[in-house]
Protein backbone atom coordinates (compact mmCIF):
# COMPACT_ATOMS: atom_id res chain seq x y z
CA UNK A 1 0.00 0.00 0.00
CA UNK A 2 1.64 3.50 -1.05
CA UNK A 3 1.84 6.25 1.47
CA UNK A 4 -0.49 9.02 0.89
CA UNK A 5 -1.21 12.53 2.74
CA UNK A 6 -4.64 14.03 2.14
CA UNK A 7 -5.52 16.81 3.69
CA UNK A 8 -8.93 19.31 3.98
CA UNK A 9 -10.89 21.08 6.60
CA UNK A 10 -12.41 18.40 8.46
CA UNK A 11 -15.69 20.60 9.06
CA UNK A 12 -16.60 23.27 7.07
CA UNK A 13 -20.07 25.26 6.68
CA UNK A 14 -22.26 24.91 4.02
CA UNK A 15 -22.00 25.89 0.97
CA UNK A 16 -18.20 26.75 1.84
CA UNK A 17 -15.88 26.19 -1.10
CA UNK A 18 -12.85 23.64 0.46
CA UNK A 19 -9.49 22.88 -0.86
CA UNK A 20 -8.13 19.00 -0.81
CA UNK A 21 -4.31 18.41 -1.47
CA UNK A 22 -3.42 14.74 -2.21
CA UNK A 23 0.12 14.05 -2.17
CA UNK A 24 0.38 9.41 -3.14
CA UNK A 25 3.95 8.46 -2.76
CA UNK A 26 4.32 6.88 -6.18
CA UNK A 27 7.58 5.95 -8.06
CA UNK A 28 5.40 7.01 -11.78
CA UNK A 29 8.09 5.18 -13.42
CA UNK A 30 7.84 6.79 -17.36
CA UNK A 31 8.71 3.45 -19.29
CA UNK A 32 11.36 5.43 -20.85
CA UNK A 33 14.14 4.81 -19.17
CA UNK A 34 16.63 2.07 -19.01
CA UNK A 35 18.24 0.56 -16.10
CA UNK A 36 22.14 -0.08 -15.93
CA UNK A 37 22.26 -3.21 -18.23
CA UNK A 38 20.19 -1.24 -20.94
CA UNK A 39 16.78 -3.25 -20.10
CA UNK A 40 13.49 -0.69 -20.35
CA UNK A 41 12.20 -0.41 -16.94
CA UNK A 42 8.56 -1.14 -17.42
CA UNK A 43 6.53 2.11 -17.33
CA UNK A 44 4.47 2.45 -13.98
CA UNK A 45 2.38 4.94 -13.24
CA UNK A 46 -0.86 6.01 -12.04
CA UNK A 47 -3.16 6.83 -14.54
CA UNK A 48 -6.44 7.64 -13.23
CA UNK A 49 -7.74 9.13 -10.25
CA UNK A 50 -10.88 9.87 -8.77
CA UNK A 51 -12.16 11.37 -5.77
CA UNK A 52 -16.21 10.95 -5.24
CA UNK A 53 -17.98 12.97 -2.37
CA UNK A 54 -21.15 10.88 -0.97
CA UNK A 55 -20.93 8.64 -4.07
CA UNK A 56 -20.98 11.62 -6.75
CA UNK A 57 -17.64 11.84 -8.32
CA UNK A 58 -16.55 15.53 -7.73
CA UNK A 59 -12.67 14.97 -9.50
CA UNK A 60 -11.19 12.79 -11.82
CA UNK A 61 -7.81 13.15 -13.35
CA UNK A 62 -5.89 11.41 -16.34
CA UNK A 63 -2.33 11.11 -15.15
CA UNK A 64 0.55 10.96 -18.07
CA UNK A 65 4.29 9.67 -18.13
CA UNK A 66 5.50 13.45 -17.64
CA UNK A 67 4.03 13.88 -14.56
CA UNK A 68 6.52 13.30 -11.24
CA UNK A 69 7.36 10.72 -8.59
CA UNK A 70 4.92 11.58 -5.65
CA UNK A 71 2.30 13.42 -7.49
CA UNK A 72 0.19 16.03 -5.73
CA UNK A 73 -3.08 16.71 -6.71
CA UNK A 74 -5.19 19.75 -5.29
CA UNK A 75 -8.54 20.41 -6.24
CA UNK A 76 -11.55 22.41 -5.05
CA UNK A 77 -15.14 21.42 -4.47
CA UNK A 78 -18.61 22.44 -2.84
CA UNK A 79 -19.05 21.33 0.79
CA UNK A 80 -22.81 20.19 0.51
CA UNK A 81 -23.85 17.25 3.50
CA UNK A 82 -21.66 15.71 5.91
CA UNK A 83 -20.27 12.49 4.99
CA UNK A 84 -17.55 10.45 3.50
CA UNK A 85 -14.48 11.39 1.03
CA UNK A 86 -13.52 8.56 -1.43
CA UNK A 87 -10.23 9.13 -3.38
CA UNK A 88 -8.95 5.87 -5.76
CA UNK A 89 -6.58 5.39 -8.01
CA UNK A 90 -5.41 2.56 -10.22
CA UNK A 91 -1.50 2.65 -11.64
CA UNK A 92 -0.44 0.52 -14.57
CA UNK A 93 0.46 -2.32 -12.40
CA UNK A 94 -3.37 -3.14 -11.89
CA UNK A 95 -3.41 -1.83 -8.24
CA UNK A 96 -6.06 0.30 -6.96
CA UNK A 97 -5.91 1.82 -3.53
CA UNK A 98 -8.92 3.21 -1.98
CA UNK A 99 -8.26 6.23 0.76
CA UNK A 100 -12.09 7.20 3.02
CA UNK A 101 -12.14 10.05 5.02
CA UNK A 102 -14.64 11.46 6.41
CA UNK A 103 -16.12 15.36 6.24
CA UNK A 104 -18.70 16.95 8.94
CA UNK A 105 -20.68 20.17 7.37
CA UNK A 106 -21.86 22.57 10.12
CA UNK B 1 58.57 41.81 18.49
CA UNK B 2 56.63 40.56 20.69
CA UNK B 3 53.60 43.01 19.32
CA UNK B 4 54.96 42.07 15.72
CA UNK B 5 54.71 38.25 16.41
CA UNK B 6 50.62 38.74 17.77
CA UNK B 7 49.89 40.91 14.90
CA UNK B 8 51.40 38.22 12.25
CA UNK B 9 49.12 35.84 13.99
CA UNK B 10 46.06 37.70 13.92
CA UNK B 11 47.24 38.33 10.11
CA UNK B 12 47.12 34.05 9.54
CA UNK B 13 44.18 33.95 11.90
CA UNK B 14 42.25 36.64 9.47
CA UNK B 15 43.28 34.62 6.65
CA UNK B 16 42.61 31.62 7.83
CA UNK B 17 39.13 32.48 8.51
CA UNK B 18 38.41 34.15 5.21
CA UNK B 19 39.13 30.70 3.40
CA UNK B 20 35.77 29.32 5.28
CA UNK B 21 32.15 30.53 5.21
CA UNK B 22 32.50 33.42 8.05
CA UNK B 23 29.96 32.26 10.78
CA UNK B 24 27.59 35.42 10.14
CA UNK B 25 27.86 34.83 6.67
CA UNK B 26 26.60 31.50 6.81
CA UNK B 27 23.14 30.34 5.31
CA UNK B 28 21.22 26.86 5.00
CA UNK B 29 20.53 25.33 1.44
CA UNK B 30 16.57 26.91 2.02
CA UNK B 31 17.35 30.64 1.40
CA UNK B 32 19.13 29.70 -2.33
CA UNK B 33 16.38 27.61 -3.23
CA UNK B 34 13.04 29.10 -5.40
CA UNK B 35 10.53 30.72 -3.15
CA UNK B 36 8.21 27.68 -4.58
CA UNK B 37 10.47 25.26 -3.63
CA UNK B 38 10.84 26.63 -0.10
CA UNK B 39 6.66 27.07 0.14
CA UNK B 40 6.81 23.50 -1.00
CA UNK B 41 8.95 22.59 1.70
CA UNK B 42 7.18 24.75 4.92
CA UNK B 43 3.67 23.20 4.16
CA UNK B 44 3.85 19.72 5.57
CA UNK B 45 0.54 18.82 3.14
CA UNK B 46 2.79 19.64 -0.21
CA UNK B 47 5.92 18.55 1.28
CA UNK B 48 7.02 14.52 -0.14
CA UNK B 49 9.39 14.01 2.25
CA UNK B 50 6.36 13.90 4.71
CA UNK B 51 5.49 10.81 3.05
CA UNK B 52 8.57 9.08 4.47
CA UNK B 53 7.84 10.63 7.82
CA UNK B 54 4.59 8.80 8.29
CA UNK B 55 6.11 5.86 6.90
CA UNK B 56 8.61 5.97 9.59
CA UNK B 57 6.20 6.99 12.18
CA UNK B 58 4.50 3.25 11.42
CA UNK B 59 7.69 1.53 11.83
CA UNK B 60 9.10 3.04 14.69
CA UNK B 61 6.23 0.69 16.59
CA UNK B 62 5.98 -2.12 14.00
CA UNK B 63 8.45 -5.15 16.20
CA UNK B 64 10.92 -6.47 14.19
CA UNK B 65 13.89 -9.28 14.41
CA UNK B 66 14.38 -12.34 15.96
CA UNK B 67 14.05 -10.15 19.84
CA UNK B 68 10.92 -9.33 18.45
CA UNK B 69 10.94 -5.69 19.61
CA UNK B 70 10.16 -2.31 18.18
CA UNK B 71 11.72 1.23 18.59
CA UNK B 72 9.06 2.39 20.79
CA UNK B 73 9.20 -0.57 23.07
CA UNK B 74 12.90 0.48 24.26
CA UNK B 75 12.73 4.54 23.34
CA UNK B 76 8.91 5.24 23.83
CA UNK B 77 7.44 8.08 22.02
CA UNK B 78 9.82 9.54 19.50
CA UNK B 79 8.58 12.89 19.61
CA UNK B 80 10.26 13.05 23.70
CA UNK B 81 13.18 10.51 23.28
CA UNK B 82 14.41 11.71 19.47
CA UNK B 83 14.00 15.16 20.50
CA UNK B 84 17.45 16.45 19.08
CA UNK B 85 18.94 13.09 18.65
CA UNK B 86 20.11 14.05 14.39
CA UNK B 87 20.68 17.35 15.73
CA UNK B 88 24.09 15.72 17.65
CA UNK B 89 24.76 12.61 14.73
CA UNK B 90 27.40 11.53 13.78
CA UNK B 91 28.16 10.60 17.03
CA UNK B 92 31.09 8.37 18.55
CA UNK B 93 30.26 5.16 19.13
CA UNK B 94 32.35 3.55 22.16
CA UNK B 95 32.16 -0.43 20.27
CA UNK B 96 33.64 1.15 17.30
CA UNK B 97 35.73 3.18 18.41
CA UNK B 98 34.63 5.76 15.73
CA UNK B 99 31.67 8.36 14.72
CA UNK B 100 28.58 6.50 13.13
CA UNK B 101 25.68 8.62 11.65
CA UNK B 102 21.74 8.45 11.90
CA UNK B 103 21.89 5.76 9.57
CA UNK B 104 24.30 3.74 10.83
CA UNK B 105 23.03 4.16 14.13
CA UNK B 106 19.40 3.11 13.35
CA UNK B 107 21.08 -0.01 11.48
CA UNK B 108 23.15 -0.96 14.76
CA UNK B 109 19.38 -0.70 16.97
CA UNK B 110 18.31 -3.12 14.46
CA UNK B 111 21.43 -5.76 14.29
CA UNK B 112 21.98 -5.85 18.17
CA UNK B 113 19.00 -4.97 19.87
CA UNK B 114 16.55 -6.30 17.55
CA UNK B 115 18.14 -8.82 16.25
CA UNK B 116 17.22 -8.04 12.66
CA UNK B 117 18.48 -7.58 9.35
CA UNK B 118 20.24 -4.59 8.65
CA UNK B 119 18.26 -2.16 6.36
CA UNK B 120 19.72 -1.39 3.16
CA UNK B 121 21.06 2.11 2.32
CA UNK B 122 19.13 4.21 0.21
CA UNK B 123 16.22 1.86 1.00
CA UNK B 124 12.25 3.54 1.66
CA UNK B 125 12.38 1.71 5.23
CA UNK B 126 15.85 3.54 6.46
CA UNK B 127 15.18 6.33 4.43
CA UNK B 128 11.85 6.76 6.65
CA UNK B 129 13.36 5.60 9.92
CA UNK B 130 15.98 8.53 9.73
CA UNK B 131 13.64 11.16 8.37
CA UNK B 132 10.93 10.22 10.95
CA UNK B 133 13.70 10.78 13.84
CA UNK B 134 15.29 13.90 12.12
CA UNK B 135 11.67 15.37 12.10
CA UNK B 136 11.73 15.26 15.90
CA UNK B 137 15.07 17.55 16.11
CA UNK B 138 13.12 20.25 13.70
CA UNK B 139 14.39 23.82 14.27
CA UNK B 140 16.66 22.65 17.01
CA UNK B 141 20.67 23.73 16.03
CA UNK B 142 22.62 21.26 15.33
CA UNK B 143 25.07 20.39 18.10
CA UNK B 144 27.43 17.43 17.25
CA UNK B 145 29.75 16.36 20.49
CA UNK B 146 32.88 18.69 21.12
CA UNK B 147 34.14 15.94 22.98
CA UNK B 148 38.26 14.84 22.42
CA UNK B 149 37.39 11.86 21.03
CA UNK B 150 35.80 13.05 17.65
CA UNK B 151 38.82 15.68 17.23
CA UNK B 152 40.95 13.02 14.76
CA UNK B 153 37.81 12.48 12.75
CA UNK B 154 36.93 16.05 12.60
CA UNK B 155 40.60 16.62 11.62
CA UNK B 156 40.23 14.02 8.73
CA UNK B 157 36.42 15.15 7.57
CA UNK B 158 38.07 18.84 7.25
CA UNK B 159 41.37 17.53 5.28
CA UNK B 160 39.04 15.17 3.01
CA UNK B 161 36.81 18.97 2.59
CA UNK B 162 39.47 20.53 1.23
CA UNK B 163 41.32 18.14 -0.95
CA UNK B 164 41.31 18.58 -4.69
CA UNK B 165 40.37 15.27 -6.39
CA UNK B 166 38.87 13.41 -9.50
CA UNK B 167 39.31 14.04 -12.90
CA UNK B 168 38.11 17.33 -12.40
CA UNK B 169 40.91 18.47 -9.64
CA UNK B 170 38.21 20.05 -7.62
CA UNK B 171 37.77 20.48 -3.90
CA UNK B 172 34.68 20.54 -1.64
CA UNK B 173 35.93 23.96 -0.67
CA UNK B 174 36.39 25.50 -3.79
CA UNK B 175 32.73 25.52 -4.49
CA UNK B 176 31.04 25.67 -1.09
CA UNK B 177 33.75 28.05 0.72
CA UNK B 178 35.02 29.98 -2.00
CA UNK B 179 32.00 30.41 -4.55
CA UNK B 180 28.77 30.10 -3.05
CA UNK B 181 25.93 32.10 -3.81
CA UNK B 182 27.48 32.22 -7.70
CA UNK B 183 26.11 29.59 -10.54
CA UNK B 184 26.83 26.44 -11.72
CA UNK B 185 25.46 25.50 -14.59
CA UNK B 186 21.43 26.12 -14.37
CA UNK B 187 21.71 25.74 -10.02
CA UNK B 188 23.44 28.47 -7.35
CA UNK B 189 25.92 26.82 -5.36
CA UNK B 190 25.06 26.59 -1.84
CA UNK B 191 27.63 26.74 1.51
CA UNK B 192 26.83 22.92 1.66
CA UNK B 193 25.11 22.54 5.27
CA UNK B 194 23.48 19.64 5.92
CA UNK B 195 20.92 21.07 7.64
CA UNK B 196 17.57 18.90 6.22
CA UNK B 197 18.91 15.84 5.52
CA UNK B 198 17.41 13.41 3.99
CA UNK B 199 16.27 15.44 1.67
CA UNK B 200 13.64 15.36 -0.99
CA UNK B 201 15.62 16.39 -4.16
CA UNK B 202 13.56 17.05 -6.88
CA UNK B 203 16.14 15.72 -9.50
CA UNK B 204 16.31 12.39 -7.71
CA UNK B 205 12.73 12.18 -7.23
CA UNK B 206 13.06 10.84 -3.88
CA UNK B 207 14.12 10.89 -0.69
CA UNK B 208 18.15 10.40 -0.35
CA UNK B 209 20.76 10.76 2.63
CA UNK B 210 23.54 13.00 3.14
CA UNK B 211 25.74 10.02 1.51
CA UNK B 212 23.81 10.25 -1.32
CA UNK B 213 24.22 13.68 -2.03
CA UNK B 214 28.40 13.54 -0.66
CA UNK B 215 28.45 10.48 -3.54
CA UNK B 216 26.63 12.81 -5.82
CA UNK B 217 28.89 15.77 -5.46
CA UNK B 218 31.77 13.14 -5.92
CA UNK B 219 30.87 12.02 -9.40
CA UNK B 220 30.38 15.16 -10.41
CA UNK B 221 34.21 15.76 -10.04
CA UNK B 222 34.83 12.72 -11.49
CA UNK B 223 36.26 11.22 -8.40
CA UNK B 224 35.79 7.87 -7.09
CA UNK B 225 33.07 7.64 -4.60
CA UNK B 226 33.18 7.12 -1.27
CA UNK B 227 31.15 3.79 -0.61
CA UNK B 228 28.09 3.77 1.80
CA UNK B 229 29.06 3.92 5.21
CA UNK B 230 32.64 4.56 4.86
CA UNK B 231 34.28 5.86 7.72
CA UNK B 232 35.99 8.56 5.27
CA UNK B 233 32.21 9.64 4.08
CA UNK B 234 31.19 9.67 7.65
CA UNK B 235 34.09 11.91 8.75
CA UNK B 236 33.24 14.64 5.80
CA UNK B 237 29.52 14.26 7.50
CA UNK B 238 30.97 15.30 11.08
CA UNK B 239 32.74 17.91 9.57
CA UNK B 240 29.55 19.22 7.34
CA UNK B 241 27.67 19.14 11.07
CA UNK B 242 30.53 20.88 12.76
CA UNK B 243 30.59 23.50 10.39
CA UNK B 244 27.08 24.06 10.56
CA UNK B 245 27.50 23.96 14.27
CA UNK B 246 24.35 26.53 15.75
CA UNK B 247 22.13 26.40 12.55
CA UNK B 248 18.53 24.72 12.72
CA UNK B 249 17.48 21.45 11.59
CA UNK B 250 14.54 21.76 8.92
CA UNK B 251 14.71 17.98 7.45
CA UNK B 252 13.20 16.41 5.96
CA UNK B 253 13.97 19.72 3.28
CA UNK B 254 13.16 20.26 -0.12
CA UNK B 255 16.09 20.82 -2.94
CA UNK B 256 16.25 21.28 -6.32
Amino acid sequence: MARVLINFPQRAKRGEIIEIKTLIQHPMETGYRVDNRGAKIPRDIISRFTCAYNGDEVFRAELFPAISANPFIAFSTVATESGELVFSWTDDNGQMQTEIRQITIE
Amino acid sequence: MRALLAAGLALAAAAAVEAEVVPDARRPGYDFASPEIRAMQDDETTNPGMLWVSQGESLWSKKAGAAAVSCEDCHGDARASMKGAAARYPAFDAVLARPIDLEQRINRCRTEHQRAEPLGWESDDLLALTAFVARQSHGLPIAVSAGPELRPFLDLGGELFSLREGQLNLACSQCHDDNWGKSLAGNVIPQGHPTGYPVYRLEWQSLGSLQRRLRNCMTGVRAEPFDYGAPEAVALELYLMERARGMPMDAPAVRP
